[in-house]
């Protein structure tokens, strides 16, 4: 064995290097505040380790890469796990990032001759930034995909060279495939690349010049291995314990819907590190934002690259840290300011409610027998009658309706209520409000709309004041043409009965056609009433002598006038219905 | 040796054995979760593998009684990772009608690396056109200098009325035996 390593040695100089590596001489021996250093190391080697197997199951395109990180999260061994310890240990580079600059000033380590260091460690800094913001557009869902055009959009107001940049970075002048491509070359190539021959540079000058031990020296002299070393080590497993703790805690990274471009993101936020600079850019009005988003963070760090130079007078290290707690105390506030602001949103609440929603739906969904389709489950969401329902009523329908007091997704709406209620429409229990005397004229249903004062609010106020089993019949009869899911059936007999009763007890085929031709009908024909087809037809118009003819009030025909196209009416009509896919609970 | 030095020796073993053994655990747990994850195809199962169903080629009219080999794709739902594609080609069979009812069938790919066999009409074999395999009518070896482990794959087939279905399964390539892939 020994001639082995003779030959290795001999060979390569092993023992001369590792002997330098460990034997590296601390003055005043080792010291917990020396660790900063090290932790950024093993979270880079984390990083490139985790990463690698990443990008092993990882499909950059606009149809793919949502899709495959979906894919690693759920499908695969540890693939959540995975993740998670890529995901977290990326926030925790940030923290100790700010931590080793921190040290590095306080002790003065940046100051001659280690200047050309200290710049190798604010490139460093701002290449690790950049794993940050290209990362987190990588998954495709709404939250990376909004932040980063936000991001992007940013870089476009550079002076004279920014929209050139930005179509560089993007790809081309649109989101897709390219803006994937490229954000990932720049994330698991060019970037990591750069930052491991940085690090070989970083750490060969550190080792050139030594260490800057903190005064005054507590103990004698000791070399950095075994000493230093386990301070180093305890201090990496206990970043990777911080890391593996938020893993299980939040059950891996967050993935949320896919992005869509057509569809409002109002919660889109910038992951918490970059939060002070997306508060800082809310103070400059238009016009102005280069002055924000770009000579004051570069004057910044342009006063940070000379800091070595300010740093050779003791007032001028004075001014140094004094700078650096400003700016970390500024940035804290502006953090603060944030998320102080979006707290008490209701919109920010219902948008992020939104979101949590579409995410846990997409996931449903693409666990559906049909799974993901090539187009990408973006689809998914899209063809939703439960994800686009609400949107679509909340835009077209509830300005006038509600469903259940709101306007479909949950939002409270300012516009009086000047149609009916449509949660449960044409249900049993539906249909027992509308035929109740007190109910009919309230703003449920009639109470804000024309027909208040019409024959069918009279015929209920005046005949139905009295409760009455064939009524009940009558209500099973006319429900069962809707066909709902969530209605038990109800039995044939009292079907019959109720269509006998709907003509002979209480006239209702006076107005209104149900399984029979009345070319003298002026109410709603209520064959099929409230079916899918029934719902799809009347949405459309409205109008039609087979509904409200003449007397309908104010409802536009929604589809023969294409303000919804046959798509969005067949949605609607489904959500209206709740008809949708369900897992099924095991 | 004093007492004192024995002790330092002891405590910087043991320091040396500790800064080790945190290290090694800090730079295990990521990797092992990495390996798990870069492994998961082991645990996957081919459709193969689960011993394939059979799947509707084409019609009996389709394929003329003329004892010779026909080529025909065959198509079935595919699960690709995360996305599923219904009725998409999956790969191609060789049909051969020998009676009136009675149809062979072989996978068309070469059990020797896996590569597509033509049908050559003008010598009326089969012949692999990546290491030349030539294969007889009935799917055996014809040429000793054929580079194939085994004859061609046959599969089984079932005529359900006038309809031609065959259990398609891809096979493992270079062995001699014919193992479910």
């Amino acid at each position: 064995m020994k001639n082995l390593f003779d030959w290795l040695d001999h060979r390569s100089g092993y023992r001369k290097i590792t002997h330098e590596a460990l034997f590296e001489n601390i003055p005043g021996g080792s010291r917990w505040r020396y660790v900063w250093g090290s932790t950024l190391t093993f979270t880079l080697v984390v990083q490139i380790i985790t990463g690698l197997a990443l990008w092993a199951a990882y499909s950059p395109s606009s149809q793919t890469a949502w899709e495959s990180i979906f894919y690693i999260q759920n499908n695969m061994w540890c693939g959540w796990l995975l993740r998670g310890i890529h995901h977290y240990t990326a926030q925790a580079m940030n923290i100790l990032l700010v931590l080793h600059l921190m040290q590095v000033l306080i002790d003065g380590a940046y100051k001659a001759p280690r200047e050309i260091n200290f710049w190798f460690g604010l490139v460093l800094l701002l290449l690790v930034l950049g794993l940050s913001l290209t990362g987190y557009l990588l998954p495709w869902d709404q939250k990376g995909f909004w932040a980063t055009k936000v991001a992007t959009n940013i870089a476009a107001i550079t002076p004279f060279i920014g929209p050139q940049v930005q179509r560089i970075i993007v790809g081309g002048s649109d989101y897709g495939h390219h803006t994937l491509t490229r954000f990932f070359a720049l994330h698991a190539g060019v970037l990591p690349g750069a930052i491991v021959a940085l690090v070989v540079g970083h750490i060969y000058l550190f080792r050139r010049h030594g260490i800057t031990a903190k005064q005054p020296l507590r103990q004698p002299d000791a070399a950095f291995w075994p000493d230093q070393v386990l301070k180093d080590a305890v201090a990496c497993l206990a970043v990777l314990a911080a890391v593996l703790f938020l893993v299980l805690k939040n059950h891996g990274a967050e993935l949320g819907p896919p992005a869509d471009p057509s569809d409002s993101f109002s919660a889109a936020r910038p992951e918490w590190y970059f939060l002070f600079l997306f508060q800082f850019l809310k103070y400059f009005p238009g016009g102005t934002e280069a002055i924000g988003a770009i000579y004051i963070p570069g004057l910044i760090l342009g006063v940070i690259f000379l800091m070595p130079y300010f740093g050779k007078w003791k007032l001028g290290h004075r001014f140094n840290l004094g700078f650096i707690y400003c700016l970390l105390a500024g940035a804290s506030l502006l953090t603060w300011l944030a998320i102080a602001e979006d707290r008490g949103k209701p919109d920010i609440i219902a948008a992020v409610k939104e979101t949590e929603r579409s995410a846990e739906r997409v996931k449903e969904l693409a666990e559906s027998p049909t799974g993901i389709p090539a187009t990408g489950a973006v689809t998914l969401l899209r063809n939703d009658p439960y994800t686009q329902g609400p949107k679509l009523f909340a835009k077209n329908c509830a300005s006038c309706h509600r469903f259940d007091g709101h306007d479909g997704t949950g939002r409270p709406v300012s516009d009086p209520e000047t149609a009916s209620d449509l949660k449960g429409f044409a249900s049993r229990q539906w249909l027992t409000g509308l035929l109740t005397p007190e109910k009919i004229i309230s703003v449920h249903y009639f109470g804000g709309t024309k027909f208040k004062d019409g024959r069918m609010a009279k015929f209920v106020g005046k005949k139905l004041t009295a409760p009455s089993a064939d009524l009940e019949k009558v209500i099973a009869a006319i429900s069962a043409e809707a066909g709902l899911k969530t209605q038990p059936a109800s039995d044939p007999d009292m079907i019959k009965v109720g269509t006998t009763a709907f003509k002979d007890t209480f006239n209702c085929a006076e107005c209104h056609q149900f399984h029979s031709k009345d070319e003298d009908a002026t109410a709603p024909d209520l064959t099929g009433y409230g079916s899918r087809e029934w719902l799809i037809s009347m949405i459309s118009n409205p109008k039609h002598d087979r509904f409200y003819g003449e007397k309908n009030d104010r409802m536009p025909a929604f589809g023969e006038e294409k303000i919804l196209d046959p798509a969005s009416l067949g949605l609607l009509a489904d959500w209206l219905r709740g008809e949708w896919y369900e897992a099924t609970k095991n | 040796m004093s007492e004192n030095q024995n002790k330092t020796g002891r405590r910087g073993f043991f320091k040396e054995a500790l800064a080790l053994a945190i290290g090694a655990i800090a730079g295990v747990v990521p990797a092992i979760v990495a390996l798990a994850t870069f492994l998961d195809p082991l645990r996957r199962q081919s459709a193969s593998n689960n011993g394939g169903s059979f799947v509707r080629i084409s019609s009996l009219n389709a394929v003329p009684n003329d004892a010779l080999p026909h080529k025909f794709p065959v198509v079935a739902d595919r699960t690709d990772a995360w996305n599923k594609f219904p009725n998409v080609p999956i790969g191609g069979v060789y049909l051969r009608r020998t009676a009136e009812k009675t149809v062979e069938a072989f996978n068309a790919v070469c059990p020797h690396a896996g590569g597509f066999i033509d049908y050559v009409p003008s010598k009326k074999c089969f012949s692999c056109p990546l290491h030349n395999s030539q294969f007889a009518l009935d799917g055996t070896i014809s040429d000793p200098k054929s580079p194939s482990p085994r004859g061609m794959d046959s599969l089984p087939v079932e005529i359900r009325g006038d309809e031609i279905w065959v259990k398609f399964q891809n096979f493992r390539a270079g062995i001699r035996e014919k193992i479910a892939a």
